[in-house]
């Protein structure tokens, strides 16, 4: 799914900054004006903490076909999703990845098309 | 029953009557309508309960491309399925092709139709791993039947893809 929801970006750290030269009266070269930067749309708290990305067991997908999701969606070569899917079966769960929150989320909706179960979770 | 590859397709071939139909029944056991724990399964809350926000717009943005994606898995392994409509006898084994570029949509619509027939029946762990039950005792035990098929060919289905991933085909 190449599709992106439009609230991925709430947590967007950096807002549009605009730098405008202009000719002051009287002056040898050009002034810059203060760059305005914009409103973040995000809570600070959204901004700074790391978000993870949980798998969590399901007893009915295969475990190949976990290992198999977790290749593709991560890019993981086959030991460490298998790793990873061994870590799911026998500890219940396990931490995929963890980072910014918009890629976070976009994790989990393909592991979601992937019929897995995941969430996200803020990192304490 | 007979299961390989060839070439750009798997084929299923000496699929008996009874295999048949529990073929034909993957699009209709897909459907999780009027069991809301199949319901819940399919479409699982993205955070814990605490992130409203997220969940809300999940529901909002994501579930109904979700939706999409499944309803798409559906109806090509649907169109697949086809070929076992044209038999002319009716008792007769019957061979199904599926084409190798179709094999995600079968992978997808298999969990699908797993996932909600567990959910349905609220089979447990035990019953789960208990691969040789009898399909013939109970309506219960020909539905562990029908999840334990639907992942032996998700199993071949998944060794086909990995398999020509890692060898390429002559």
């Amino acid at each position: 799914m190449s599709w992106q929801p439009p609230w991925g970006r709430a947590g967007v750290a950096v807002s549009q900054a605009t730098v405008r030269l202009s000719l002051a009266p009287n002056a040898a070269g050009p002034v810059v004006e203060e760059p305005a930067i914009g409103e973040e749309t995000g809570s600070k708290e959204d901004v700074d903490l790391p978000w993870q990305v949980v798998v969590h067991n399901d007893p009915v997908n295969l475990m190949t076909y976990v290992t198999m999701v977790f290749q593709r969606v991560f890019g993981y070569p086959r030991e460490k999703a298998e790793r990873h899917m061994l870590e799911v079966h026998h500890k219940g769960h396990s931490i995929l990845w963890s980072g910014v929150r918009e890629r976070a989320e976009l994790y989990v909706q393909q592991l979601h098309g992937y019929l897995l179960l995941a969430t996200l979770e803020k990192v304490n | 029953m007979e299961i390989c590859r060839q070439k750009d397709e798997l084929e299923i071939s000496e699929l008996d009557p009874f295999l048949a139909e529990l073929l034909r029944q993957i699009p209709v056991s897909t459907k999780p309508e009027g069991t809301p724990t199949a319901e819940d399964r399919l479409f699982s809350p993205p955070a814990g309960t605490k992130e409203k926000e997220i969940c809300a717009e999940w529901k909002l943005y994501v579930q109904p491309e979700l939706r999409r994606l499944f309803r798409s898995a559906t109806e090509t392994v649907a169109a697949d399925l086809e070929q076992l409509n044209g038999n002319e006898k009716p008792f007769a084994n019957c061979t199904l092709r599926i084409p190798a570029k179709h094999a995600d949509a079968w992978l997808n619509a298999l969990n699908q139709a797993r996932l909600v027939i567990v959910a349905k029946n609220n089979f447990t762990d035990g019953e789960l791993c208990d691969h040789y039950r009898s399909p013939i005792g109970s309506r219960r035990d020909l539905s562990l039947f029908q999840v334990n098929f639907y992942g032996f060919l998700q199993e071949f289905i998944l060794r086909e893809l990995i398999g020509s991933q890692e060898k390429p085909c002559d």
